[in-house]
């Protein structure tokens, strides 16, 4: 079996040298394709089975979310973020919100903040449920543990649904606080749900983490080293996964989550194993925070009743706010010239950053790999192509 | 973090660099520091590799539109009317030349600093759209400075890859700027107004309807 | 067509009787099998219709098929923006007849929220004949259920022979239709006049805007 390792090995396979020609195959992976999660193109050099270079192509969900929003109010733009990472439609509100809030200098009373952390981390554990279901139908599961990911899928989204109205694109936030306040009986229902995902996680890691198909199929694949990492950008699980010791609910101090008390997985392979071992683990303590925020969840106002709703013009000046979102850091950078609508209106999008070490992970490895290595990235294309 | 003491940090350890502190008037409280083209690249070397700093992670690389603004102002001048010298009212207009801004955003991951916020700005908007590409420092600049060339038209001199990244490679413009006009096309809104107005008279006079 | 008291006759003897047409329609309306087809947002709300919960099984659409050239219906599910635009009428020609289009949520039908967008088509239909639409942003995975038995009760009153034969039965009528290409502005052509026709903005004598469609 050859081993190519890294774009060093890569001149004896040099695709313009006229011996090797003939024998590499050049194929398009997607933009229709059952496992590129969403309309996502990757241009495949391969010898054989491996993959000599990687070019993805961009922008076949580029939406130009980023002009609209210059031409709509903030609070225009808010739903419009719900749709960038579709996955997580609440995280990326709250990151909006906070960017605005940063901006502005506006405060979040106690109970909203609690909201939103309960809101978010909901949101967090069923994107990382699901999207290990994505991962396991991409390298052949079929669909079982997906299947199981949505139930548990389908009861948050019930429980958002009778918080804010909507299954997605729940356009949750405001600028101070959140829209809705529970209804009656809503965080009984809430702590069923969270108490009965233990269980949940129980049976998932049963039939995954010891799996031999699952182990074979992705360890030692797709390594990540540590500087690399940090160099390109990489955040979130998949920094996590190589080592990297940066989790931005606790370095920037963001809202409450100073109260909680939550460890931070970290791997040290950085292969997808570890990416996928890492977002296991993140759910466990997804859940042990739920548990701590709807304990001690105070009454009071849900949003601050000092913020304008209508006629909203933040001063001149310009903010990046982020939070930990469940794919990485999720960062809107804002500039205002005083106008009901922002002059430029920035997403930083984790899943973009997190893909520009896609062909390093991917060289030398066989395209089955690919597929995989693609899936524990952990990619929305709303997010990547904004 | 203290950006004055940063700054000095680097204008005393990068020789030559001609850097500015840009005040952020927002209660974010976010200030910038804006770099000169030529030595963008040792700054940043510096900020990445210097002990005290090391700041390894650029977080977010975006671009700006500053399209030319023209200001009228009234001045008053002193000039010669039917022979005698009066003070008189004139309208002077100066223009600033528009430019394509690009702002990055550092963060320290070992010392758990930041964000540091970066500027360059290019001459102009036509010609002079040359920025030294930090991507030898950051490879997480890549895929965006890609993006800001794809949608605003700065070139990245030394980027290892510059091609368009969300627009197909055919598209001319750069649709991010300011004045890009969208293609003409037919928009059926049951109550129309404004543009859509005017572009639905301008279609009917054209030649009807299909 | 059989009389119905001796169609029931009949068949309590165990003699079933049908029409060719009726066979035909059930056949090909109780196993329409959907194209892979998700582009964004209301592509995750087609996979919560096939799971457990909403269940698109049952209705026939067993398997979604990544190939086009095994599938008979193409949901587009989400915003097609101009890049995108080619690849979706390609994958439509590549669909072997009968083929149908569902156009679910609001950016299929007409563009939705992103309706200003430089690099959005405003609307599948411009490109390629559309059977049905769902309004939504996302619709729930009932309004897919209910799209998906729509169309199985139009392909049951399909009739085989007559000016109102499908078109797959139709010499006449085109199954291919052509693929725009990247112009340097725009898609070129911007929409195919064959399939769709601009609706009007009208403008009254008098001056006041009025708007109406064509």
């Amino acid at each position: 079996m050859i081993t190519v390792a890294g774009p060093t090995a890569q001149s004896e396979l040099d695709p313009l040298s006229e011996t090797s020609k003939e024998q590499l195959l050049e194929i398009a992976m997607g933009p229709q394709h059952p496992s590129t999660h969403g309309v996502f193109r990757m241009n495949v050099v391969l010898d054989g089975e491996h993959v000599v270079r990687l070019k993805p192509v961009f922008g076949y969900l580029h939406r130009n979310h980023e002009k609209i929003a210059e031409s709509e109010t903030y609070l225009g733009s808010m739903p419009y973020t719900d749709r960038l990472d579709y996955m997580c439609p609440i995280t990326n509100n709250w990151a909006y919100a906070l960017a605005v809030e940063k901006l502005a200098g506006i405060q979040v009373p106690e109970r909203a903040e609690y909201l939103r952390v309960i809101v978010g981390e909901l949101t967090r554990l069923q994107n990382h449920a699901c999207l290990i279901g994505f991962l396991m139908q991409d390298m052949g599961a079929s669909g079982t543990p997906l299947m199981y990911a949505f139930r548990e899928r389908e009861k948050i989204l019930d429980l958002f649904e009778s918080l804010t109205g909507a299954r997605m694109m729940c356009n949750y936030m405001r600028f101070g606080g959140c829209r809705a306040d529970l209804p009656a009986g809503w965080l009984d229902r809430a702590k069923i749900v969270v108490a009965g995902f233990p269980g949940f996680l129980d049976e998932y890691e049963q039939l995954l983490v010891g799996n031999e198909i699952l182990m074979d199929r992705t360890q030692e694949v797709g390594v990540l080293s540590r500087q690399l990492a940090v160099s390109a950008g990489i955040s979130g699980p998949m920094a996590r996964a190589s080592g990297v010791d940066y989790d931005i609910r606790k370095v920037d101090h963001y809202s409450i989550y100073d109260r909680f008390a939550f460890r931070v997985p970290l791997g040290s392979h950085g292969d997808v194993y570890d990416r996928f071992m890492v977002r296991l683990l993140e759910m466990r303590e997804s859940v042990g925070i739920l548990e701590q925020a709807m304990r001690d969840i105070p009454a009071g106002p849900i949003v601050d009743p000092k913020t304008k709703i209508r006629g909203f013009r933040p001063k001149p000046g310009e903010a990046y706010g982020r939070i930990e979102s469940p794919k990485g850091e999720l960062g809107f950078y804002l500039i205002s010239d005083g106008s009901p609508n922002p002059y430029r209106y920035r997403v930083r999008p984790p899943s973009l950053i997190n893909l520009t070490v896609l062909e390093d992970l991917c060289v030398g490895r066989n395209v089955a790999d690919v597929v995989a290595i693609l899936g524990s990235i952990d990619i929305v294309l709303g997010e990547v192509d904004r | 973090m203290n950006l004055e003491a940063i700054e000095s940090e680097i204008e005393a350890n990068v020789p030559g660099c001609r850097l500015v502190l840009i005040a952020n008037p927002s209660p974010s409280g976010q200030h910038s520091l804006l770099l000169d083209a030529g030595h963008a690249m040792a700054v940043a070397i510096y900020l990445r590799d210097a002990a005290s700093l090391r700041f390894d992670f650029c977080s977010n690389v975006t671009g700006i539109d500053w399209p030319a603004k023209e200001l009228s102002e009234k001045v008053k001048v002193k000039k010669l009317v039917d022979g005698v010298e009066q003070e008189v009212e004139e309208v002077r207009k100066t223009t600033t030349p528009g430019s394509l801004e690009v702002v990055y955003h550092l963060f320290s991951i070992e010392k758990k600093l930041g964000p540091l916020v970066l500027r360059m700005s290019t001459g102009d908007r036509d010609a002079n759209v040359h920025l030294p590409s930090l991507t030898p420092v950051w490879r997480s600049a890549e895929l965006q400075e890609r993006e800001i060339f794809d949608l605003f038209g700065v070139v990245f001199d030394g980027h290892p890859d510059l091609r368009r990244l969300l627009m197909w490679d055919e598209f001319q413009d750069h649709p991010m700027r300011r004045d890009y006009v969208d293609p003409d096309d037919y928009e059926y809104e049951p109550t129309a107004h404004d543009e859509v107005l005017r572009r639905a008279n301008q279609h009917l006079s054209e030649g009807g309807g299909r | 067509m059989v009389d119905e008291k001796l169609k029931n006759e009949l068949s309590k003897q165990g003699i079933f009787t049908t029409t060719l047409e009726q066979l035909y329609n059930w056949g090909r309306s109780s196993s329409l099998w959907p194209l892979n087809f998700g582009l964004a947002c209301c592509a995750i709300e087609m996979i919560a219709t096939t799971m457990a919960r909403y269940d698109m099984a049952r209705f026939g659409a067993e398997v979604f098929r990544p190939s086009p050239r095994q599938a008979d219906l193409m949901i587009v599910a989400g915003t097609v923006t101009k890049k995108m635009a080619p690849q979706v009428v390609r994958l439509y020609n590549q669909m072997p007849e009968p083929k149908y289009v569902i156009s679910m949520g609001a950016c299929a039908i007409s563009g939705g929220p992103f309706k200003q967008g430089y690099n959005v088509l405003k609307g599948i239909d411009r490109y390629i004949p559309v059977d049905l639409y769902i309004p939504g942003c996302p619709p729930r995975p009932e309004a897919l259920l209910d799209a998906f038995m729509e169309l199985q009760k139009r392909i049951d009153r399909q009739q085989l022979t007559g000016a109102n034969r499908p078109r797959h039965l139709n010499a006449d009528e085109p199954s291919e239709f052509p693929v725009p290409r990247f112009g340097a502005h725009d898609l070129e052509p911007a929409n195919n006049p064959n399939v769709w026709k601009a609706p009007l903005v009208q403008i009254s004598q008098t001056g006041t805007d009025e708007s109406g469609s064509h």
